[in-house]
């Protein structure tokens, strides 16, 4: 089942207009965010099917902007995204595509610093409710409704085992799992929803594994 | 865990419960908390919905100057005395009103199914408090009822309008809010899925084209006919009256009508009163241009 609380259908508290194209788009945002584990230095923002036609009238914008700076879907300071992104030196682009999406609502976000980029795509599916469903030209599916450890590795046999042995030892229940790939043998992404938060520690121990060569966790 | 209405009525009515027992024990062990926190974070829903109608009934304006100030002509006009389908029902569509035109200027909301269709849970709320006069635990199981039908809705259909059109937004509300005004007035779980399914159907087919692809027009009015349904569909309930399609096979049915919707009618701007001379005049004046990229 796709939503899980009350709190989804009532609720999220948020700024207005648009629960899916304001809230929805606010927290792609925050997930970008999350998953940079920085404040970029620049974003490129792709809006898709109806956010592309109607992003101007529902502030997905702002709100996506806000996000990437970390801003709740109830902070006020939404409003002013785009003034405040430009006073922090954020560069930020919007562009519309044509190109149909699965999703009607569906953002691209391309963003980086010096030290690094990043890209995903998210989907808002209503309420305010989303999914990262492509990282880094990965395919996942991530709600961030549980805190979640993403581990980038090498696609060969014994990883997924030493991942899990490290978590097994950190007393770590797996929730969900997803390993997906986008050339057999080179690269894969690993999605473990787990049911507490997670401590650096772990973090440090599974970036050690020799298979291993991204970690990055969403908290709850 | 309920999956669908019918199994939620049986859940209330074999242990003897209310729907909103069985929404807050099943949030309890989805999150793992207590009843009191669980109440705890409805109550903060609660008073932000509150502050939304306080705040619309003094009367906002929305940036694009579209909607605002409809709320306090409504209850001016109650004042008067005159409403010929009276003051209950006047007083839930005026704070259904208040609540979206809030959400239109930009202000703080608690989205209730969502944003757009905000206003119809609070609305009916607020109005029917007057009559019934909960205590403050009733009035948070009231959106716990609403809540249980909603997450029925949102697993087993949609609740955005981009995928299902209006009806799964505004048609939602409805619904959730003719289920819980039914519980609140003393109603039995079977008359609160009758209830939905009596609004749910009478909003089948909406479809999600606002002007300039805001959440204005004409979502703030729909809001209004949305709580003014509930309420009267929950009358019809509390009289006895049933609906001859069981409740899960109307959202079944507004499920397969959003998916055969054209995409024009799904919150896109580009058809239905978004697409009308007006309507596109509207869009051409706020942005400067027009949205309908065909012409």
């Amino acid at each position: 089942m796709k939503y899980k609380s009350v709190f989804d259908i009532i609720g999220p508290v948020m700024i207005g207009p648009s629960s899916s194209h304001t809230a929805g788009a606010a927290r792609i945002g925050k997930m970008a965010r999350e998953l940079f584990g920085r404040e970029p230095e620049w974003a490129n923002i792709f809006f898709y099917g109806s956010f592309a036609k109607t992003y101007k009238g529902h502030g997905t914008d702002v709100a996506i902007i806000g996000g990437i700076m970390d801003f709740e879907t109830d902070d006020e300071r939404i409003i002013e995204a785009r003034k405040i992104a430009k006073e922090k030196g954020m560069r930020v682009k919007i562009r519309e595509e044509e190109a149909l999406t699965e999703h009607p609502n569906t953002a691209r976000i391309n963003l980086g610093d010096k030290d690094g980029e990043m890209e995903l795509v998210g989907i808002s599916i209503g309420g305010g409710k989303i999914e990262i469903i492509e990282l880094n030209g990965f395919e996942l599916s991530l709600t961030g409704h549980h805190p979640a450890i993403l581990v980038v590795h090498e696609d060969r046999f014994g990883a997924v085992a030493a991942v899990s042995t490290v978590l097994a030892k950190h007393r770590m229940n797996i929730g969900k799992m997803d390993v997906s790939r986008r050339d057999v043998g080179k690269m894969a992404l690993m999605t473990i929803e787990v049911d507490q938060n997670v401590e650096e520690e772990l973090l440090s121990e599974l970036k050690a594994l020799p298979e291993v060569s991204q970690v990055t966790k969403i908290t709850d | 865990m309920f999956r669908n209405v019918a199994e939620l009525v049986e859940l209330a009515e074999t242990n003897n419960k209310k729907i909103s027992d069985i929404m807050i024990e099943q949030e309890m062990k989805v999150r793992n908390k207590t009843r009191e926190e669980v109440l705890e974070t409805m109550e903060r829903n609660l008073v932000v919905m509150e502050e939304a109608v306080e705040r619309g009934l003094q009367g906002v304006k929305s940036h694009s100057g579209l909607t605002g100030g409809d709320a306090v002509l409504i209850q001016k006009y109650i004042a008067t005395g005159k409403s010929l389908s009276g003051d209950l029902l006047m007083d839930a569509v005026s704070k259904a009103v208040a609540t979206n035109e809030v959400n239109a200027a930009m202000g703080t909301i608690c989205a209730t199914p969502t944003a757009g269709s905000a206003g119809v849970v609070p609305g009916t709320l607020f109005a029917v408090q007057n009559k019934l006069n909960p205590t403050r635990e009733e009035k948070l199981r009231f959106l716990f009822t609403s809540g249980a039908f909603g997450f029925v809705v949102a697993n087993n259909a949609s609740i955005s309008g981009a995928a299902g059109g209006c009806q799964a937004e505004v048609g939602s509300a409805a619904g959730m809010a003719a289920a819980a005004i039914v519980e609140m007035a003393g109603g039995t779980p079977s008359q609160c899925a009758e209830a939905m399914a009596i609004t749910l159907k009478n909003m089948l087919g909406l479809v999600c084209d606002p002007v300039a692809g805001l959440v204005e027009v004409p979502c703030v009015k729909r809001n209004a006919m949305g709580a003014a349904n509930a309420v009267v569909a929950a009358d019809m309930s509390l009289a006895g009256v049933t609906s001859r399609i069981p409740c899960d096979e109307v959202i079944d049915a507004m499920y397969k009508i959003g998916q055969t919707m054209p995409v024009a009618l799904r919150e896109t701007a580009q058809g239905g009163l978004a697409a009308t001379p007006t309507g596109r005049e509207l869009e051409a004046k706020i942005f400067g241009f027009s949205l309908n990229k065909e012409s």
